[in-house]
């Protein structure tokens, strides 16, 4: 199943990348296909485990759902952190309070955390430095600490995905 | 002059400066987050080359720029960390 | 019409683009440099190639740019990522203006557990 599941997404980006149709006459590149089943199958057979652990989120259209609403939510504050930091980079003063804080994170897949981690670091003034996979502690540098309490930097940090992120991969 | 001359002395100006920091880099971690930002900004360098003229192969160039200079500053922060590269 | 939304679009990415690279130079140590180059540079190329599909529409071009786009906005925070976590690890002092490294407090079980 999750080799098949690895086989389907590798032969999408194959024939998205390499289109097997001439637009112009409409002929059909035959050993464009044939290669490309070759090497989706390759890879489907060698690294399947690399990928996601369990295949029950990714047949699920729940999850896709939840995807598209986290969608706009990530690129909105995405756009804010942008700005925000344009702002700091452009000021002649250069107004930063960075430092190290500790959160803690309620996700326990490997992919949830690893959306989590990214989404920090795209997101206002955080970067991810370091996680702890065992205590489920995230290490984040802040360009403008607010709080040292672990608690209080969880919500003001990650309280805004976690809640979507949750749904989508655990 | 065209709009697209424009483009090309703003990406230009991008580049001397990521240039700056690989050169001046007061450590080596600077260094390699300059040359990692350079390969992200050589692939909008791509892209507004493809819309300039037309080709396809920009965005491939582009595409796997954007793969290498991932698994490149992957590779230098791992041996940076000084651990071998299974981890 | 699409080609001029296409080119403002592409416009508002270089912008973001420059903006990052000043950030780059300016910020005073690894950490706030990784922030400002990889948030602005992302989201900027992003930018650029968003501009690219509107102006050429989903032809052969298009899609291979939003491929791109995928494959920038997954790979650059994971590579910034490990980048900072290295600096860390290989003795980069932080800045003078640094206010708390909770980091630094619990270094010493991190090494012990690796």
């Amino acid at each position: 199943m999750r080799k098949l599941i690895v086989f389907f997404f590798s032969y999408i980006i194959w024939s998205l990348l390499a289109w097997p149709f001439d637009p112009a006459t409409g002929e059909v590149f035959w050993l464009n296909i044939f290669v490309g089943l070759f090497a989706a199958g390759f890879v489907a057979l060698l690294f399947d485990e690399l990928f996601f652990e369990r295949h029950s989120k990714v047949v699920n259209p729940l999850s896709y759902f939840w995807f598209l609403i986290y969608l706009p939510v990530f690129s909105y504050y995405c756009l804010l952190a942008n700005i925000d930091v344009m702002y700091r980079a452009i000021h002649p003063s250069l107004p930063i309070k960075p430092g190290i804080v500790k959160i803690r994170t309620s996700l326990e897949s490997n992919s949830g955390i690893t959306a989590l981690a990214n989404s920090i670091t795209l997101t206002p003034g955080t970067l991810t430095v370091d996680v702890d996979m065992e205590n489920k502690l995230l290490y984040v540098h802040w360009i403008n600490v607010q709080s040292t309490d672990i608690d209080e930097a969880t919500e003001m940090i990650a309280g805004r995905f976690e809640r979507i992120l949750r749904r989508i991969f655990e | 002059m065209t709009v697209f001359d424009f483009f090309y002395l703003i990406l230009l100006a991008c580049i001397f400066l990521c240039l700056y920091r690989i050169g001046r880099g007061p450590s080596v971690p600077d260094r390699i987050v300059a040359v990692d930002i350079l390969g992200v900004v050589i692939v909008g360098f791509c892209g507004v080359l493809s819309i300039d003229t037309g080709q396809d192969f920009y965005m491939i160039v582009g595409i796997s720029w954007a793969l290498v200079g991932f698994i490149a500053s992957l590779a230098l922060a791992k041996h940076l960390e000084g651990k071998s590269f299974d981890e | 019409m699409s080609e001029t939304a296409g080119l403002i679009i592409v416009f508002i990415g270089l912008i973001f683009d420059f903006f990052g690279c000043f950030g780059l130079v300016r910020f005073p140590d690894v950490f706030n440099r990784v922030q400002a180059a990889t948030k602005c540079v992302t989201i900027g190329t992003c930018f650029i190639l968003l501009g690219v599909v509107v102006y050429l529409g989903f032809g052969a071009i298009g899609i291979k740019s939003l491929i791109a786009m995928v494959f920038i906005v997954i790979t650059t925070p994971t590579a910034a990522h490990a980048i900072s976590r290295a600096a860390y690890l290989s003795g980069v002092e932080l800045a003078d203006q640094t206010v708390v490294d909770q980091y630094a407090e619990d270094l010493d079980d991190i090494r012990e557990k690796r």
